[in-house]
């Protein structure tokens, strides 16, 4: 018995890029653009998207969403009431649930999704700030949605995740007049991490930069 | 907790160099910027491996700087901490030059002696 050694020199993540390319090629064929919304859980994810839809119905866009979640169907629930094609995707698969999305689950997901049906697809991610970012599912946009209430460290915190991110929605900013939170300091730490990110000051429950997320969306289906 | 699926995809990815082999020796090249608490990573990969080729594989981590580059100036440095904004030019055009590797850089495995010495050279 003798040892050898074998160079590789590969990417350990290439299976995953790879099944995240055929996403986007199936997503291109059909005309979708695909929109990957990540945050904290808790951050207001569902909300934002139950807020988007209105608007981008008025316009005369078709949505449809794939639900990330380790259990349960709570948000899909929400969502399906809206008239609009969601498919729930469980993680939960024998190690207590994956904490994100990969290529390979949003795959399995989409046979049940009417691609052809659907101008934007959006892709709400398991709520968690570092695992999400690490797998790309074929989406043409990352949006994450950050909650004031998280705190102003959190961009050097989750640098990953940031950094990832198209566009920022600051949300819960109704809440801010309560709470001990330095916008100005939190804009500098995003800055430090994703300088010139794109960023909403938002508030699902007001209104707030509603208008604005939904431009955003209309103008990345261009 | 991303250690545990990255330890799945380093594991797939040894797997399927080695084949039949046994797989003595891991080394692996990853950046700083990835976020990868070692220990949690090696924990996971021994969990992983278990009843497969890997089992009983030590693991090598490279550990790769996070060096950003200017894209206006040029000028290269080390960060330590998460600013990616040039010390000369301020925040602009900034990219990450190394310490976003996630890679499996080479394995060490167990050949039968006869096997080796019939291998086509």
């Amino acid at each position: 018995m003798h040892r050898t050694k074998v160079r590789i020199v590969e990417d350990a993540l290439d299976a995953n890029h790879t099944i995240a390319m055929a996403n986007r090629d199936d997503f291109d064929r059909e005309d979708v653009t695909v929109v990957n919304l990540m945050s904290a859980p808790g951050a207001g994810k569902t909300t934002l998207l139950e807020r988007a839809l209105d608007g981008l119905a008025e316009e005369g866009l078709r949505v449809g969403v794939l639900e990330g979640d380790v259990a349960g169907s709570f948000d899909a629930d929400r969502l399906s009431v809206l008239n609009i094609p969601v498919t729930q995707l469980n993680t939960d698969n024998g190690f207590g649930g994956e904490c994100h999305l990969d290529a390979n689950m949003v795959r399995s997901g989409l046979a049940e999704l009417a691609l052809d049906d659907i101008d934007i697809l959006v892709i709400e991610n398991v709520g968690n700030l570092v695992c999400p970012a690490e797998f790309k599912v074929g989406e043409d946009a990352r949006v994450m949605v950050y909650a004031v209430t998280e705190g102003e460290e959190k961009p050097l915190k989750y640098p990953l995740m940031f950094r990832s991110a198209d566009l920022v929605l600051i949300n819960k900013v109704d809440l801010l007049e309560h709470l001990d939170f330095d916008l100005e300091q939190f804009l500098g730490n995003l800055d430090a991490v994703n300088p010139g990110v794109e960023r909403i000051l938002a508030s699902a429950r007001t209104g707030q930069g509603m208008e604005e997320w939904c431009s955003w969306l209309q103008r990345r289906k261009g | 907790m991303h250690e545990f699926d990255l330890s799945s995809a380093i594991v797939a990815t040894v797997k399927k160099h080695a084949g039949e082999r046994k797989v003595t020796h891991v080394t692996l090249r990853i950046g700083r910027l990835r976020q990868v608490v070692k220990d949690t990573l090696e924990f996971y990969v021994a969990i992983v491996g278990k009843d497969t080729v890997v089992e009983g594989a030590t693991l090598q981590i490279i550990d790769v700087p996070a060096v950003l580059r200017c894209k206006t100036c040029k000028n290269e440095w080390e960060i330590e901490i998460p600013a990616f904004i040039c010390p000369s030019c301020g925040p602009g055009a900034v990219e990450v030059a190394t310490g976003e590797e996630f890679m499996v850089e080479s394995i060490e495995v167990e050949d039968e002696e006869s096997a080796a010495c019939t291998a086509p050279r």
